[in-house]
């Protein structure tokens, strides 16, 4: 101390050595080796792990993309089909980064759902969900200027679509839209831009993501009964209990997103996209990727523009607020029975939402995208106040090891306490 | 008792996310076309490849009919030898084209035979001279024409195979023909294919039934070059996550029987 | 707080915390030895995987594809000489005359600093061909041009560092190590060559 080194317990000489001026061998092993975590995590706390890697997979599979990819209108196109037919391995670079895209937000869609089903977001975790709601913003811009990209027909009527939407501020609506294209529809200073951003941005979201796991192992980890270890009967050492059970996921992971990219890697994407952009022919029916599809149909559910660009923006906003919108002291919803069911209709009208969003705006679809939305905005704004008052909830159990029995008597010291884990 | 429900919960919404991208790409790609034939092609399927003769005879079908109009311009030459041609037979067909090159060292430039590092020929300079030569319809460019249409192979084979006489009472335009499964029915295409068009180098007849099947599996070939070799690479990938699945399965057992 | 955490997990537990603590000798031993495998099988799978990154560095099939440049002799007039790209390099092509290659004939191969009878770097001794780049370090050498300097031997001199070649392309005076680089290439008919 005397010296100002740091103590180190490494035995390994180098490792010692390092540690001592800069402990990072010590963070590690706090944070990921000995980082006390609840015994009764279910496979959905896999999740953030997987979006992790699936963060990481896209940086790789970008950086090499990069290196043959022309940002330019007229290369554009040709430079992406370059890679799929030259470039050594190009096409599995370019169909895992594209795919990753989607398996990207599939992770992070029930990484984001664990949070709601469990009451992550609730004190003392609101920053580190809101710190998620922020990366879910990047992921999102981040994944529609790589759309643009290819400089496919989606590319480039899903670029001015959705750029038109700022147009919908009253006064500067215009001056930003020209301002975003640089120029005065989309053409080659927007794609230059796009590509930019669309590289620096991961790497921001490295950041907010180093941040959300800071706060993460500040509160420690939600657990499926949402309620606080109480000791270390309640917690299991990170490594090697969680390395390993996060690395069983992963493998599943990468079985699924692998018969995706060899065996299927056109089904999420759109086949006008493989037309090239055409300034001057808008396909007849635009659609966005499938991840933004519920979003899309929140905007098409509103008959005035700016009331539709304002309640599309505020369905992902809203997540901001929640900690303080649910105002009930239990996290778990399975201890919230009605909750629960409005959570489960939410999620239904998520997916209703998703399927009005792939449709012509006309006839069900669009009866079905305001009832949606309507429940959508419900849930947060209504249901989950009124039934934090409200709601009777069933009663916690004691501690994670001792979950409470039917009728609410101590468990007896001999009976075998399974953890959740395993079902 | 709370658990099942959730792992069902789980599933349904993994499970959920991919179907309800699925049924999406049939509604939007139907219109108001009959549903596309289902031609039983050699590279459906999952492990499904290219019959190389059929591929072959769908070059000479492109090279003799659809080169006058469609450009393939993402493809080379030397891409040949995907479709199972020796270089020599590759130089062979490059040689058959004049291809611009230059400029010289007086500055002009000019013409020269093929090689097969050489692009396709494309048959118009430019989109504008396209369309002036084809009463302002533009030829698409045929590159990727599979992945780019909705039902893919089976709606270029639907298509080809598609024109028929208008029913009564559909009005078709100057210049335009009747087609059953192109959208709005009506393509400034004429009729491509007729009985006998070309004479196959391998003797089989060519029938419009033949030669669109032939050139659909050439043009699914041109826009999936690196289909066969990215299926198979597939094949190992998911066996070898199989197994490590079941390994590091076996090891989270171990790890976890302590705690247990 | 966290190290007092994890070397008791479950300790409170009686039947849990002997079970963790004194694991079966058997089932410890089974349990390595499947590690292994599974580390194994993990390390190979991170290999493969780095392969094709790797792999797309290299280049690519239309960057091979005009990997053999062709050559039309036959307006090359004797004594001159023409530079050509082959893989986005110079190369010489020059039309010896009689003197040049009878010069470079007659240099005893004892004298070089890197011996190469001429014989052993022409197909055909009116035709030299060769990588314009400095043995030394990289520049391009001057000669081409009837108006260039040629150096003290009559080929050609490098001007960075002022390396001189001979008729034949070989090192005759100054700091590079070799000879000009005499590229692989065939005569694929009188007055073509294929370089590559």
């Amino acid at each position: 101390m005397a010296s100002g080194l740091h103590q180190s317990d490494f035995k390994n000489p180098v490792v010692r050595w390092i540690d001592a001026r800069l402990p990072v061998f010590t963070m590690m092993e706090k944070e990921y080796g000995t980082f006390p975590t609840p015994r009764n995590f279910n496979y959905l706390w896999n999740f953030g792990a997987l979006a992790m890697v699936t963060l990481l997979i896209m940086i790789a599979t970008g950086i090499f993309l990069a290196m043959n990819y022309t940002p330019h209108v007229n290369h554009a196109f040709d430079s992406v089909e370059r890679i799929m037919r030259d470039v050594n391995y190009g096409w599995l670079l370019r169909y895992v980064h594209a795919n990753g895209a989607s398996m990207f937000f599939i992770v992070v869609y029930v990484h984001i759902w664990r949070g709601l089903y469990y009451g992550s977001y609730k004190a003392p975790r609101e920053l580190l969900w809101m710190l998620g709601v922020v990366i879910f913003l990047l992921m999102m811009a981040t994944a529609f200027m790589g759309y643009v990209l290819p400089w496919g027909q989606m590319s480039f009527w899903g670029a001015t679509v959705i750029t038109n939407l700022f147009s919908a501020i009253p006064l500067v609506g215009d001056s930003i839209v020209t301002w975003l294209w640089g120029g005065f529809s989309v053409d080659n200073p927007t794609l230059n831009r796009f590509f930019s951003l669309h590289y620096l941005l991961p790497f921001v979201i490295v950041g907010v993501v180093f941040l959300h796991v800071a706060a993460l192992h500040i509160t420690g980890s939600n657990n499926p009964l949402g309620i606080d270890p109480k000791g270390p009967q309640d917690t299991v050492p990170f490594h090697p209990y969680y390395t390993v059970k996060d690395s069983v996921g992963l493998v599943a992971y990468f079985v699924v997103f692998a018969v995706l990219v060899f065996f299927f890697p056109n089904l999420l994407g759109h086949p006008d996209n493989y037309i090239p952009a055409n300034p001057l022919v808008t396909p007849p029916h635009i659609v966005p990727e499938w991840y933004f599809l519920p979003y899309y149909a929140i905007l098409r559910a509103v008959p005035n523009k700016l009331g539709g660009v304002v309640l599309m923006f505020s369905s992902i906003l809203i997540l901001f607020v929640l900690p303080w919108l649910d105002t009930s002291p239990v996290r778990s919803m399975r201890f919230r029975p009605i909750a629960r069911i409005a959570l489960l209709l939410w999620t239904v009208a998520f997916f209703v939402l998703m399927w009005c969003g792939s449709q012509p705006p006309e006839g069900i679809a669009v009866v079905l995208a305001r009832i949606g939305t309507a429940y959508y905005f419900a849930y947060f704004l209504v249901i989950l106040p009124l039934l934090g008052r409200l709601e009777r909830t069933l009663p916690l159990p004691e501690s994670i090891s001792r979950p409470v029995l039917r009728g609410g008597g101590p468990l007896p010291a001999g009976a075998a306490v399974k953890p959740m884990e395993k079902a | 008792m709370r658990r099942p429900l959730l792992h069902k919960l789980a599933a349904a919404f993994g499970a959920a996310a991919l179907l309800a991208v699925a049924p999406a790409a049939p509604v939007r790609a139907a219109g108001e076309a009959p549903p596309l034939p289902d031609t039983r092609f050699s590279f459906e399927g999952l492990f499904g490849t290219f019959d190389r003769a059929s591929a072959q005879r769908g070059l000479q079908v492109y090279m003799e009919v659809c080169a006058n109009c469609h450009s393939l311009r993402q493809l080379s030459y030397r891409n040949l030898t995907g479709i199972g041609l020796s270089d020599a037979q590759v130089r062979a067909i490059a040689a058959t084209v004049q291809v611009q090159d230059g400029p010289n060292d007086e500055g002009q430039m000019f013409e020269r035979p093929g090689r097969p590092s050489d692009r396709f020929r494309r048959p118009f300079p430019n989109d504008a001279a396209a369309r002036a030569a084809n009463n302002g319809a533009l030829p698409p460019d045929l590159s990727v024409i599979v992945k780019a249409r909705a039902g893919g192979a089976d709606y270029i084979y639907a298509l080809l195979t598609g024109y028929a006489d208008p029913p009564a009472g559909v009005e078709v335009m100057e210049g335009m023909h009747y087609n059953r499964y192109f959208p709005g029915n009506q393509i400034a295409m004429a009729p491509p294919l007729n009985d006998g068009q070309v004479t196959f180098h391998d003797g089989t007849r060519a029938t419009v039934d033949q030669m669109a099947r032939d050139v659909t599996t050439f043009l699914a070939w041109a826009a999936e070059p690196e289909l066969e070799e990215r299926r198979a690479l597939g094949v190992k990938v998911v066996l070898f996550l199989t197994i490590l699945g079941g390994l590091v399965y076996a090891v989270k057992r171990k790890v976890w029987a302590e705690v247990h | 707080m966290a190290e007092t955490l994890a070397t008791h997990p479950g300790a409170p537990l009686g039947a849990e915390a002997a079970h963790g603590a004194e694991p079966e000798h058997g089932g410890g031993k089974r349990r390595d030895f499947l590690k292994l495998v599974t580390g194994a099988f993990a390390v190979v799978g991170t290999g493969a995987i780095v392969w094709p990154f790797i792999s797309s560095m290299n280049p690519s099939r239309d960057v091979l594809a005009l990997s053999t440049t062709e050559v039309d002799l036959s307006p090359i007039q004797v004594g001159q000489a023409v530079t050509v790209v082959w893989r986005g390099k110079p190369v010489f092509v020059r039309h010896r005359t009689q003197q040049d290659i009878e010069a470079a004939q007659q240099v005893p191969v004892s004298e070089l600093r890197d011996p190469q009878t001429d014989a052993q770097r022409v197909i055909k001794p009116e035709w030299l061909v060769m990588i314009g780049i400095c043995t030394h370090l990289g520049c391009v050498p001057l000669g081409q041009k009837p108006t260039d300097p040629h150096g003290d031997y009559g080929g050609w001199f490098c001007p960075c560092h002022g390396s001189h070649y001979d008729t034949s392309g070989r090192i005759r005076k100054g700091p590079a190590p070799k000879n000009l680089v005499v590229p692989p290439y065939t005569f694929t008919s009188d007055t073509q060559i294929r370089i590559g």
